[in-house]
């Protein structure tokens, strides 16, 4: 057992296989609390796959194995007494395509809180969660309608606002905008810049000014390795290794 | 290019006659039907139970033993096929043993309903000793069409899309309440509609009913599952196989009235599909 209260999240020599295949190999980071982290890299460099092991997502896979370990307060999430439900509670996570359930939009609020029976006054925290994700204005008078009557840009808020409701640390994001317009996406963006105060949020995206406008530090991903890490006007100014600088300034990817 | 374009046309022409024919085969059959039928279909034929003149005969007692055996049969089949098939889908390891289960649930499918008839009377009717009552009616027609509910409720329980149950997996949700919170809501649609049609397919079911002793005369409703029964198909098929053509003229009024009943079955199923898709819960 270690503190490692310095982080929100700390992967030590985390390393993800689907069957012997070493897709994720062993990442070393500390994710600070409060903080935006993009996570960047070319298609298929395993950004996904990393996300996904930071709540243990990859359990419902058979073939997913893990190693190393990830500290989150001072439990190591891996280790075999801990208990996947409540890091999902603490560890939220957005998906990349927009993923409402069929219901209406006050149930999709109001779903997780209940199942985990975190009795509380739900038409407060219906209100509360779609104002931090700034899209109570819009559905305030249309809490009962099905949520799949949302734009694509509401729908991908109110599955933030989903995640918020359950009072999380940590909120992962997987491409949270690429399924929207500029819009939507801008929208989102100004969205997590305000939820930072609050959440440390750990956002993948393909999209290098979004890196750079949103996040305060970066992850630059390559053939499953961490290649480098540092502060976002670091790396995008003058990054260390040539790799980086060639990814960032479109060379590749 | 000449070619081409004749046989464009006699293809387009092949499948025009086929639908007509099919289509004009069924108006001829249900004018036929209408011109026989209708005379007798009042409420006094629903309200009456079956006598030797056809002129006082009504399907009364058919028609409750139909009732009966719908709501048997979805009170069986429905809850043991639905949990079947989230067991396969959702908790059974994909091996080859769960493949090969499913094959033979999907080709028990296609099994012939007297079949059926001859496995309910080994086990329910004699084995069991339920006798020629309803249990042994519902249960047997349970049997019949239980692979049909568990097919298409699997079918139903997999075009859930993953990404709610991610999402719900990331609320911190387990597993029984994913499947019963969110995969089985989502799943409804599907899993009724292949309820109320196998349904109506056990309703129109003769051959195993006479197998199990279901009767095809009777002066009372079954008042418990206990009881003898009998049921529409079989009221028609003893009238429709009496000399006598007043019968003949009963037995197509109580084929319009199965007829209706189907048809009200599946209108259902389409109310409830598109009410579920429109407003979900
Ligand atoms: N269930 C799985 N089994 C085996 N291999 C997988 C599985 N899921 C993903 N992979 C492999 O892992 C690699 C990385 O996938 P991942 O989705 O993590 O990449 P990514 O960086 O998110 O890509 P993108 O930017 O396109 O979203 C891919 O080569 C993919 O084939
Ligand atoms: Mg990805």
């Amino acid at each position: 057992m270690r503190l490692s209260y310095s982080y929100a999240l700390e992967a030590k020599a985390l390393s993800v296989f689907y069957g012997d295949n070493k897709a994720v190999d062993e990442v070393s980071y500390g994710f600070k609390r409060n903080k935006v982290t993009a996570i960047i890299g070319p298609s298929g460099c395993v950004k996904s796959t990393l996300m996904r092991a930071m709540n243990r997502m990859h359990d419902f896979v058979p073939e997913v194995k893990i190693e190393g370990s990830l500290w989150y307060e001072s439990e190591d999430i891996y280790d075999q007494r801990a208990n996947p439900v409540l890091v999902r509670k603490k560890i939220g996570m957005v998906f990349q395509k927009p993923n409402p359930f069929p219901k209406s939009i006050a149930k999709n609020i109001v779903w997780g809180p209940k199942i985990n029976r975190m009795s509380k006054n739900y038409k407060e925290l219906i209100e509360s969660s779609l104002k931090r994700a700034a899209l109570w204005d819009e559905v305030k008078h249309r809490l009962e309608e099905s949520a799949l009557s949302l734009s694509g840009g509401q729908q991908q808020r109110l599955c933030i606002a989903r995640s918020i409701a359950m009072d999380p640390d940590i909120i992962l994001m997987d491409e949270p905008c690429s399924a929207l317009d500029p819009k939507s996406t801008a929208s989102i963006e100004e969205l997590i810049l305000t939820l930072r105060e609050k959440y440390t949020i750990l956002i993948v995206t393909h999209n290098m000014q979004q890196a750079r406008r949103i996040s305060d530090e970066v992850l630059f991903m390559y053939e499953g390795r961490l290649v480098e890490s540092g502060d976002t006007e670091q790396m995008f100014e003058n990054p260390r290794i040539g790799q980086t600088h060639d990814y960032i300034r479109g060379k590749f990817g | 290019m000449q070619v081409r374009m004749v046989t464009n046309s006699i293809f387009k022409g092949f499948c025009f006659l086929s639908t007509f024919t099919a289509v004009a085969i069924l108006v001829m059959l249900l004018y036929h039907l209408f011109l026989k039928g209708t005379s007798h279909l009042d409420l006094d034929f629903l309200n009456s139970f079956s006598s030797r003149r056809p002129g006082r005969a009504g399907i009364k007692a058919a028609l409750w033993g139909t009732l009966w055996l719908i709501g048997l049969t979805s009170l069986f089949a429905l809850p043991l096929g639905v949990a079947t098939a989230v067991y396969l889908e959702e908790y059974a390891e994909k091996s080859r043993l769960t493949r090969l289960l499913e094959i033979n649930i999907a080709n028990l499918a296609g099994v012939p309903s007297i079949i059926y008839g001859l496995l309910g009377l080994a086990i329910f009717v004699r084995f069991l000793g339920f006798d020629r009552s309803l249990w042994s009616g519902s249960l047997t027609l349970s049997l019949l069409i239980l692979p049909v509910i568990i097919v298409a409720s699997q079918g139903a329980i997999r075009s859930v899309p993953l990404s709610i149950r991610e999402a719900s997996f990331a609320l911190g949700a387990q597993k029984w309440q994913v499947v019963l919170f969110v995969v089985l809501p989502a799943a409804l649609p599907g899993i009724l509609t292949g309820a109320i049609l196998s349904l109506s397919r056990a309703i129109g079911e003769t051959a195993p009913l006479i197998i199990v002793g279901a009767v095809g005369y009777m002066r009372f409703i079954p008042q418990t599952p206990n009881d003898d029964f009998t049921a529409l198909p079989l009221q028609i098929y003893d009238w429709a196989s009496r000399p006598q053509s007043g019968f003949h003229d009963i037995a197509a009024s109580g084929i319009l009235v199965l007829l209706a009943i189907l048809l009200l079955f599946n209108l259902n199923a389409v109310i409830i599909r598109q009410k579920l898709q429109r407003y979900p819960s």
